[in-house]
């Protein structure tokens, strides 16, 4: 295939050959970060709580005073306890896509906020609560009767804690966590276990990689560990023994009222916690979706002009021997010139929009091999948006050629 | 000539259905896509006190010790203002009206049988509150400085919260018990939420939140009762207590009607920070005290969050593809008819006229255009009230936005059709003509 002749011919369509290069260099520029944005806040729906979700319920009241804490616990855990198909019921502060109530600073020294390692979520748990959650532990053992501590401020004076292994390696990198000590404010805080994964209760409001900086607290029931109840039973179960919990409040405590909003199965807080992120991924991929096919359509549209403008040279070319396939890839070819063209001022684009996306929201460069793939989206597009209006240039008859205007 | 231009571009597009209705098509999604967005940056940025918001000021001190470093992911303290600041403003009253207030969300046990204890989101303020913000009342009114000097436990309530609590009798002079006490009720406010809740503190959701009662901010403190949003302290030791001079929780607003109040209030504020310092109680300069104008606080605190603005971006940037497709096709389009334009220059036709005449070509798709994109953005602002984001009922088109739709689907496509327009106007008629 020659190309110059091409190029002879674009040069007289100098401006509608730029504003389609224009629009394809801004179609990529737009999917590659859309893809990338997009890919991020899949990762991040896909964050492993650590926890058993299907089989778990969390239960929260309030309404009554710190000094009630252990006698409402007492009567809570009983009736909980006592309802058909209830596996567990125990004492957890926060759950993963719940509410956050213990995030802190925690440094490698007592008082110092210099060297901050940095702000984790303290889970405060009861008895059988580690049990009921389901977690994995891969270092060090539990929490024996002994080491749960209570609490009257937010978390024990000193206590023996389990911590996330992306907590552990963020802290002490290339060390065995184990036995490692530190601190918020002057509660002191010795590592004796490492959980392989654990999510915090807002993970998205964390950088990516800090989204399981959890610390697992072992509490004694009362003081400030009361009122929210981690319920267990069988996947098929939980749905119906919260909804039995949630009606039976009134009477295991009637002086206590049940939290609505924050007594749901830990499935129905993931899918409340993620429903914005799974509405941007639409919108992104929605956007993107439309802005290929307009731009599918301008090609499309452009290049029926053309070849209804070309239809005498197209006859004039068959009559002189060109064959119908030396006219399609006439037209292939010169689509993909334009979109070559489109494409090498989108990578710089795709930049440019990645740099400007950087200073506004917390993002890491664009991976090299979005452009590529970007690249080859856009080419396949370009082809087959060209491929109806070149094979009615190809199914122009040589007689044309005889024919005046 | 109109008439007969309108008319020739009529059948121009006529004789290309697919083609116009394609352009059509573009205009009205990038058109819709971006004024959904833009409606729904507008109905967030809007003023929420109309007439009354040019006049508020909110002041900031700047407290904190010279070692605290600011953290990106915690609020900073110098938004809101100790308990003793605050007060000593307020004693100041240095603007036309002022109050500080502060957040509650507490426990409201109706005494009924047929209703259960409930949690209700209110104000604490000081007795300013309704007047410096044009709160409209129903029945009663507000409290006194002298109710607020001897903490009374009087609260005014929100219609709809007396409606609830009471029915449609009389609520002032009843009692409501609100967490462990009990509260006279004087006042029943008319319902008043301004959008977004410009003087609460600014971790809560401003654009869902609504205060349903309100009561004395002394009242409030000496019965320790529950304050939401957030408390910043920096000194280790006392802070908890509220009326600490290390922990900053309230917001402050007052009303500064002249220039020269303004230039006097910020004048005071930098003198206060300088007093304070000299006492030792500050550290930093004194100038980092700010006054705020209502709207100026509004942008400082960024209420439109990232993902709104990304999607008004996406939505631009859609409409531009579109436009850049629509201006190739139509250049495209007029080129293709450069022999019958050479006709009409030869008869007599100047390029203005040629000019005109495509120009209303254009327009004509614009205005396709824009009719279209007024129903995709009806259908995308419905499509956003079913989020479940904070702002998502507030996204309404209202008539001025409608306007402004069509005129920028108008105005976009008759730029989009000015540089194909001018290209085909500038077609030597000879070359063509010969040709033919």
């Amino acid at each position: 295939m020659q190309i110059k002749p091409i190029l002879a011919a674009l040069r007289r369509h100098r401006l509608a050959t730029l504003l389609i290069a224009m629009e394809i260099a801004f179609a990529c520029a737009v999917l590659c970060n859309a893809c990338f944005l997009v890919a991020r806040r899949w990762t991040m729906i896909q964050i492993n709580s650590g926890v058993d979700e299907s089989s778990l319920a969390v239960l929260t009241v309030n309404g009554f005073e710190p000094s009630q804490a252990a006698d409402v616990n007492a009567r809570m855990l009983a009736g909980l306890r006592a309802i058909p198909g209830m596996q567990s019921a125990t004492l957890i502060s926060e759950v993963p896509f719940g509410p956050q109530t213990g995030a802190a600073g925690i440094s490698p020294d007592a008082g110092g906020f210099k060297d901050l390692i940095g702000v984790v979520d303290f889970v405060m748990a009861g008895p059988g609560t580690y049990k009921a959650l389901g977690l994995k532990l891969v270092e060090g053992h539990l929490p024996q009767p002994g080491d749960y501590q209570p609490a009257t401020s937010f978390a024990p004076e000193d206590v023996q804690v389990l911590v996330t292994r992306a907590l552990a390696e963020h802290a002490w990198p290339g060390e065995s966590p184990l036995g490692k000590d530190f601190w918020c404010d002057k509660m002191h805080f010795r590592v004796m276990g490492v959980v392989d994964h654990f999510a915090r209760a807002q993970p998205g409001q964390y950088e990516m990689q800090q989204g399981e900086w959890t610390v697992f607290t072992p509490v004694v029931p009362g003081g400030s560990l009361a009122g929210t109840y981690l319920l267990r039973g069988r996947p098929q179960d939980v749905q119906r023994v919260l909804q039995v919990a949630r009606g039976a409040v009134q009477k295991i405590a009637p002086d206590v009222v049940l939290d609505q909003d924050n007594s749901r199965t830990l499935s129905d807080l993931r899918t409340k916690y993620f429903l914005t992120d799974r509405i941007m991924i639409g919108l992104l991929l929605g956007v993107v979706a439309l802005m290929l096919g307009v731009t599918a359509l301008g090609i499309v549209g452009l290049t029926s002009f053309w070849v209804a403008q070309r239809r005498k040279q197209i006859g004039i070319r068959r009559a002189i021997g060109a064959t119908r396939g030396d006219i399609l890839r006439y037209f292939q070819t010169e689509n993909f010139l334009i979109v070559t063209f489109g494409i090498a001022l989108g990578m710089l684009l795709a930049y440019v929009l990645n740099a400007v996306l950087m200073k506004f929201y917390e993002l890491p460069h664009l991976p090299l091999y979005y452009l590529p793939m970007g690249a080859l989206a856009l080419w396949m597009l370009g082809q087959l948006a060209v491929l109806g209006p070149a094979l009615r240039a190809a199914a122009v008859p040589p007689v044309v050629a005889t024919r005046s205007v | 000539m109109l008439g007969y231009y309108l008319n020739l571009a009529l059948r121009s597009l006529k004789r290309t259905p697919i083609l116009t209705g394609l352009m059509v098509l573009a205009t009205g999604l990038g058109i819709g896509a971006s004024m959904t967005m833009l409606t729904v940056l507008h109905v967030m940025t809007d003023d929420p006190l109309p007439g009354r918001s040019a006049q508020l000021y909110t002041p900031h001190l700047d407290p904190l010790p010279l070692e605290y470093k600011l953290r990106d992911d915690s609020p900073n303290p110098t938004d809101d203002l100790t308990w003793p600041d605050a007060m000593a403003l307020l004693k100041a009253h240095r603007g036309v009206r002022q109050a500080a207030m502060a957040g509650g969300s507490l426990l409201l046990w109706p005494g009924r049988s047929d209703l259960r204890p409930f949690y209700v989101n209110g104000r604490y303020a000081t007795a300013d509150f309704f007047a410096l913000f044009g709160v409209p009342f129903e029945r009663g009114g507000g409290w006194s400085a002298a109710d607020d000097a001897a903490a009374a436990q009087v609260v005014v309530l929100t219609e709809t919260l007396a409606r609830k609590l009471f029915g449609t009798g009389n609520a002032v002079g009843q009692t409501v018990r609100l967490g462990e006490h009990d509260f006279r009720v004087i006042g029943v406010a008319a319902h008043w939420v301004p959008k977004p809740l410009f003087y609460a503190d600014q971790t809560g959701t401003q654009y869902s939140d609504a205060d349903l009662f309100f009561l004395p901010l002394s009242a409030a403190v000496s019965q320790k009762l529950q304050v939401s949003g957030n408390r910043s302290g920096w000194a280790k030791g006392d802070e908890t207590a509220l009326t600490s001079a290390n922990m900053s929780w309230l917001q402050f607003w007052a009303q500064l009607d002249t220039p020269a109040q303004i230039a006097a209030y910020r004048q005071y504020l930098v003198d206060y920070s300088a007093q304070q310092k000299a006492l030792g109680r500050f550290q930093r300069p004194p100038t980092n005290a700010k006054l705020y104008s209502l709207m100026g606080w509004l942008a400082h605190e960024n209420l439109v969050p990232n993902d709104v603005r990304l999607q008004l971006w996406l939505a631009l940037g859609f409409l531009f593809v579109c436009m850049v497709n629509i201006v190739a096709l139509l250049l495209a389009k007029f080129l293709r008819r450069s022999g019958e334009i050479s006709v009409r220059r030869a008869l007599g036709a100047r390029r203005r006229d040629i000019f005109v005449q495509l120009g209303i070509e254009s327009a004509l798709i614009g205005v396709a255009g824009g009719a279209l994109g007024v129903a995709i953005a009806q259908l995308g602002l419905w499509s956003i009230r079913q989020r479940p984001d904070d702002y998502a009922r507030l996204a309404q088109m209202d008539a001025s936005m409608l306007l402004g739709t069509l005129m920028f689907a108008v105005v976009a496509s008759v730029l989009a059709g000015l540089l194909p327009a001018w290209r085909a106007c500038r077609v030597p008629p000879a070359l063509q003509l010969k040709a033919m």
